[in-house]
């Protein structure tokens, strides 16, 4: 149903900063402050919104369009992924392999406006996202034929409905290796640690940040708000392709709440997991992530196979 | 006569008409009139391909076109596509071509090949002999061959290319010329009709070896890796249109070959075949994608990223014939239609690439990423279709390659329902290697539209870039027009592919009835191209108004300098060049690679320890070209230098050859009674 | 590893919270500068400028963001551009060297925008003024609209000062 679609649409729209802000919450508990409040991320955006939008010179169409196209993109990604209902809007078209592409897409979009900078650090800060992006497709699309064998499609709510429907198959080998790898995908893709560092000032050490050095005032916000819905989407999806209880397979109120009751514990578990991980990881090497995502394509293959022979 | 042997009579005669043009119509008018007769070639061959795609089908003998064997033409709904390919094609790069042609004054003689050798793209497909594949294949190659030598005669490079190509595509055509004649041979038949018929009664073995040589010979043609070598050499040297025709349409009759011959008509064959041919087709995407990653020539990118492509298009086919061998015939038709959809999408955005590289270098005379940049200001209507097509090629939603990829994807995916060991590896380590040619896709035209068009200019010449005159720009709206089409409705394209993958298959014993569309939308998948598109671009919309509301009515955009940390001037030397952009690629593949570098460090006179002067150079060259070609060409060398010493002059010495080649050839013929 | 993680979560469990309760809020800013907070509404982010300071304030600016301060709770952040920058700390003597940056730096942070002038040295050149390779004070080269004087400054000013503009 629409309805549902939209309703998903917005709620990852008005949740990811608050998913940014608990994460950024737990983790100052953890170094002994007090933090900032869950709050703080809405706060920024409204005041960045309010700024007086700047337009650096020389920059053109591909430097204004990569902050909306990021929040339009993690919009359409959240309307289609059977986050609180099976039974969402886009239902035929929405295809796990579609989504993945349309978050790459968003990121493609942000490289360019780096490189439409023509400085130095959007370069640096594109070429290296760019790199990352490249080198974890494989093991996407590898885990996503894992996913899409068993079930025999990679429509998105017939894989949610098939894994509701055979609870045992979660503890499969094949599952289990497909959530690791799909797990470092995620790390990857949504520029957290050990990849990507969200919170460095030292540009050397950025991905991400290096490429939006440039932006201010609402494409700031809207920058921000793409990279936080981007993290909740794919939280999101990580949570509905490996642990789907409490999505609801109708459109009735109550299954809807408690739907919604799951999503949220659900993804502030994985945010929290997240946070506190970061604790204890640092930033790996540039050139030792493209290892790390191999041996995540090495894991995705595995499933597959794991899929076939303990069938 | 029907549609298609109308189109084939129109395309013909304007092709003559358009030659007689190109040689004695006086130079003001001659790419006028040329460019508009070869658009009329591609546009009929757009109508055969159609009509043959929805059902009509065409046959004509001609016996006394050509002595002994004849020619005999006959079209079918796997013709037709390549048809209406290579037809679209034309007409694109024939109206691009007006306008390239009157810039550069290209001589009589390429006006004149190129209606003749768009005709042979067309005749190839409609061939329905062996001789008469034969002979408009080599048609087709000598064309292709002059066309890439008219880029620059006198250049050393383009010289270089010419060579390559002249020998590799000979070669090509050697070997086709063995296997086809051994097929007839065995099958004591010429006519496809008549080999199709007799293939049920040939040995595996004979038809293995046939199998093995035309793999070769069209994989060559295809560009598959390890056979490439002349694709990226030949491509960039051609003027840019040739370029277009070549990529987008010549290099698909190689796969029109191996599809013709493997699955239709001899039977579809074993699956070690399509095995061989899908991890050919795969280990190709790879290693073309990883050249055109690092590669900083732009023809030279574009160039390997129609050998990644046609390793797309080559995994459908081998998944298509493993599918057919193992009676899946809903699979089988699956991965052929997606193998054909990849056909039509890669020539729609690649000759949109191509002609894009063609206008950059037409303002610039630069092919260099890494000297051009800026010029989305001068070229804005270039680098917005540049932008279509480098979106199709990375095969992002909206770009025509994303259905066509996402079909692939879908095909191998339920293949794991084929049963066998060897498919189980195979499979998930093809899908593997699918999505690492896709992400590479992604970073290698962001490099190309990044690093050429956005930024700032690094050269004069990139500095001085002009628009590209009108024709030029229609040539490439048409193509973009065409892109945009394929992106958002390639469902429209259905029920003609499904006709021409019924035809592919038809030998083979595959059943594929009309209801095989219905099977296809009944695997569970459905993508919606447009839909996507459509609410992609009303959330943009959606959140302009939002924004423009929120940051107040009349809140005009400030124009600010570049944050340059405070420390002036920021020229275009400190941003990210193309090598710069694919270095941390170029080290993660280095062993793929294998880069070359030299430093050359020139001391003072006076003093080793002061440098005056440091040269660095970096390369990187085709490993493949380098660890297979040499060392064969270098045994080959070496072998006709030990060989001189039987050619010595001695005229005794020749006739006691003659007379030793006489006697052999009596002993055989005694020997064979 | 695993034993690295397990000390380090005891050590997080036993040392718990560190950062000291919150001082009373200081008096409300001058008129022009509560407009402007009064836009930025309870978030600030925070870009140090050194304009040739001698490295005690930026000490002192570091404990202030640190744990034991902790000015993030008042809704300071520091980042790593001036473009998303509403706040310039800036610090030190401004040298003939930073002013060109300094007024670059200002211009590129996007209205509204607050600039805190932190230390002796940063509002009137401190033992440094007369200096020949000082161009001025920091207000001599961008408007400043808090001065945090001291040499150095303790922590608690200049929480004082961010919360003046965070108005938390």
């Amino acid at each position: 149903m629409l309805a549902i679609s939209l309703v998903q649409a917005f709620l990852v729209l008005f949740g990811a900063p608050l998913l940014v802000g608990w994460m950024r919450q737990l983790r100052s508990r953890l170094e002994g402050r007090v933090g900032a409040g869950m709050l703080q991320p809405w706060r920024d955006l409204v005041k960045l919104l309010r700024k007086a939008p700047q337009q650096p010179e020389g920059t053109g169409p591909a430097f204004r369009i990569a902050p909306l196209l990021g929040v339009a993109c993690g919009g359409v990604a959240a309307a289609a992924i059977p986050l609180l209902s099976t039974r969402t809007g886009l239902g035929a078209g929405a295809d796990l392999i579609a989504v993945v592409a349309l978050l790459t897409l968003a990121t493609a979009a942000l490289a360019l406006a780096g490189l439409d900078t023509g400085t130095a650090f959007g370069g640096m800060g594109a070429s290296r996202e760019m790199t990352i992006t490249a080198l974890a497709e494989p093991a996407v699309l590898t885990a996503v034929f894992a996913l899409a064998t068993r079930v025999g499609s990679t429509n998105l709510p017939a894989i949610v409905a098939a894994t509701l429907n055979h609870g045992a198959r979660l503890a499969s080998p094949a599952t289990l290796l497909a959530a690791v790898a799909l797990g470092v995908v995620v790390l990857a893709e949504t520029g957290r640690l050990p990849v990507d560092n969200p919170a460095t000032h030292l540009e050397l050490t950025m991905m991400h940040e290096a490429m939006v050095l440039e932006y201010s005032g609402p494409d700031l916000a809207l920058i921000e708000l793409g990279a936080a819905m981007r993290l909740t989407v794919l939280l999101g999806l990580w949570s509905a392709l490996f642990a789907p209880w409490g999505i609801a397979t109708g459109t009735s109120v109550a299954a809807l709440a408690i739907a919604l009751a799951a999503l949220v514990a659900k993804t502030a578990l994985l945010g929290a997991l997240i946070a506190v991980g970061e604790v204890f990881m640092a930033k790996l090497r540039l050139f030792r992530v493209p290892e790390l995502l191999a041996g995540s394509f090495l894991l995705a293959v595995l499933a597959v196979t794991a899929s076939f022979f303990l069938a | 006569m029907n549609l298609v042997g109308t189109g084939l009579t129109v395309a013909a005669a304007a092709a003559g008409a358009a030659t007689l043009c190109a040689l004695l119509v006086p130079v003001r008018v001659r790419a006028l009139v040329s460019g508009v007769l070869s658009a009329l070639i591609g546009v009929a061959g757009v109508v055969a391909g159609g009509a043959a795609l929805s059902g009509e089908t065409f046959a004509r003998p001609l016996p006394n076109l050509l002595p002994l064997a004849g020619i005999s033409i006959g079209v079918d709904a796997l013709s037709g596509v390549f048809l209406a390919i290579a037809g679209a094609v034309t007409t694109v790069a024939s109206v691009y071509g007006i306008g390239y042609a009157a810039g550069t004054g290209r001589g009589r003689t390429a006006q004149a090949l190129w209606p003749l050798f768009a005709f042979s793209l067309l005749l190839v497909p409609a061939a329905a002999s062996v001789s008469t594949l034969l002979v408009t294949w080599e048609l087709m190659a000598i064309g292709s061959l002059v066309l890439v030598l008219c880029g620059d005669p006198t250049d050393g490079r383009v010289r270089e290319a010419g060579v390559w190509y002249a020998v590799m595509t000979h070669l090509g055509l050697v070997v086709i010329l063995t296997g086809l004649v051994w097929l007839s041979a065995a099958a004591h038949a010429q006519t496809f009709a008549g080999l199709r018929a007799a293939s049920g009664g040939l040995s595996p073995a004979v038809r293995g070896g046939v199998f093995v040589l035309l793999l070769v010979g069209f994989g060559s043609k295809a560009g598959m890796a390890p056979l490439h070598a002349w694709l990226p050499r030949a491509h960039p040297e051609a003027p840019s249109p040739v370029s277009a025709l070549m990529s987008a349409a010549m290099v698909n009759l190689g796969i029109y070959g191996l599809v013709r011959f493997g699955l239709d008509l001899l039977h579809g064959g074993s699956r070690w075949w399509w095995i061989a041919t899908l991890v050919l087709g795969a280990l190709s995407a790879v290693y073309g994608i990883v050249q055109a990653a690092v590669a900083n020539d732009l023809k030279r990118l574009l160039a390997y990223s129609t050998v990644e492509n046609l390793g797309l298009i080559l995994v459908g086919v081998g998944a298509c014939g493993v599918f057919a061998d193992s009676g899946q015939p809903a699979l089988a038709a699956l991965a052929l239609v997606a193998a054909l959809l990849h056909t039509a999408t890669h020539a729609a955005f690649k000759s949109l690439l191509f002609l894009g590289a063609g206008s950059v270098v037409h303002a610039t005379g630069i092919r260099d990423l890494d000297e051009l940049g800026g010029l989305r200001t001068r070229m804005p209507v270039t680098a917005g279709l540049f932008t279509l097509g480098a979106l199709g090629a990375a095969a992002l939603p909206g770009g025509a390659g994303f259905p066509s990829e996402w079909l692939l994807l879908q095909s191998l995916i339920h293949g794991l329902a084929v049963p066998g060991i060897v498919v189980v590896v195979v499979l998930p380590v093809a899908v593997g290697a699918i999505a690492l040619s896709a992400g590479l896709a992604v970073a290698t035209f962001v490099k190309a539209l990044g690093t050429g068009f956005l930024a700032k200019p690094r050269s004069p010449a990139a500095a001085q870039a002009h628009e590209a005159p009108a024709s030029m720009r229609a040539g490439m709206w048409l193509a973009a027009a065409a892109c945009a089409g394929l992106a958002v409705l390639p469902g429209a394209a259905g029920p003609a592919l499904a006709r021409a993958a019924a035809a592919g298959l038809r030998g083979s014993g595959t059943p594929v009835s009309g209801g095989v569309l219905h099977q296809l939308t009944a695997l569970g998948s459905t993508l919606s191209p447009l839909l996507l598109v459509a609410v992609v671009a009303a959330a943009l919309l959606l959140l302009r108004a939002v924004l423009m509301l929120a940051s107040g009515p009349g809140r005009r955009r400030a124009v600010v300098p570049l944050w340059d940390c405070g420390a002036p001037p920021l020229t275009a030397r400190m941003g990210y060049t193309a090598t710069s952009f694919a270095e941390p690629l170029q080290r993660v593949f280095d062993d793929v690679l294998a880069p070359e570098s030299d430093l050359d460090v020139t001391p003072h006179a006076e003093s080793a320890y002061l440098v005056e002067r440091v040269a660095f150079s970096r390369a990187v060259p085709d490993r493949i070209e380098h660890r297979l070609y040499e060392p064969v060409l270098h045994s080959m060398r070496r072998a006709g230098q030990a060989a001189r010493v039987l050619a010595d002059g001695s005229v005794h010495r020749y006739l006691g050859y003659g007379f030793g080649g006489v006697l052999v050839i009596l002993l055989i013929l005694v020997a064979a009674q | 590893m695993g034993t690295a993680v397990l000390s380090l979560l005891g050590k997080i469990a036993s040392i718990g919270r560190v950062a000291e309760p919150a001082p009373t809020p200081p008096e409300p800013a001058p008129a022009d500068l509560a407009r402007r907070a009064k836009a930025l509404r309870g978030s600030a982010q925070v870009r140090c400028v050194d304009a040739g300071s001698c490295n005690g304030c930026e000490i002192e600016i570091g404990q202030a963001f640190g744990p034991v301060y902790d000015v993030e709770r008042y809704g300071a952040r520091i980042v790593a551009s001036p473009r998303h920058a509403d706040v310039l700390l800036v610090t030190g003597p401004v040298t003939r060297n930073m002013a060109e940056p300094l007024r670059r730096t200002y211009q590129a942070a996007a209205e509204p925008r607050v600039v805190i002038a932190v230390g002796d040295c940063a509002v009137d050149c401190g033992q440094f003024a007369g200096g020949y390779g000082v161009e001025g004070a920091v207000a001599d080269v961008v408007p400043v609209d808090l001065a945090v004087p001291g040499c150095p400054p303790t922590p608690d000013q200049i929480v004082a000062a961010l919360r003046r503009v965070t108005g938390r």
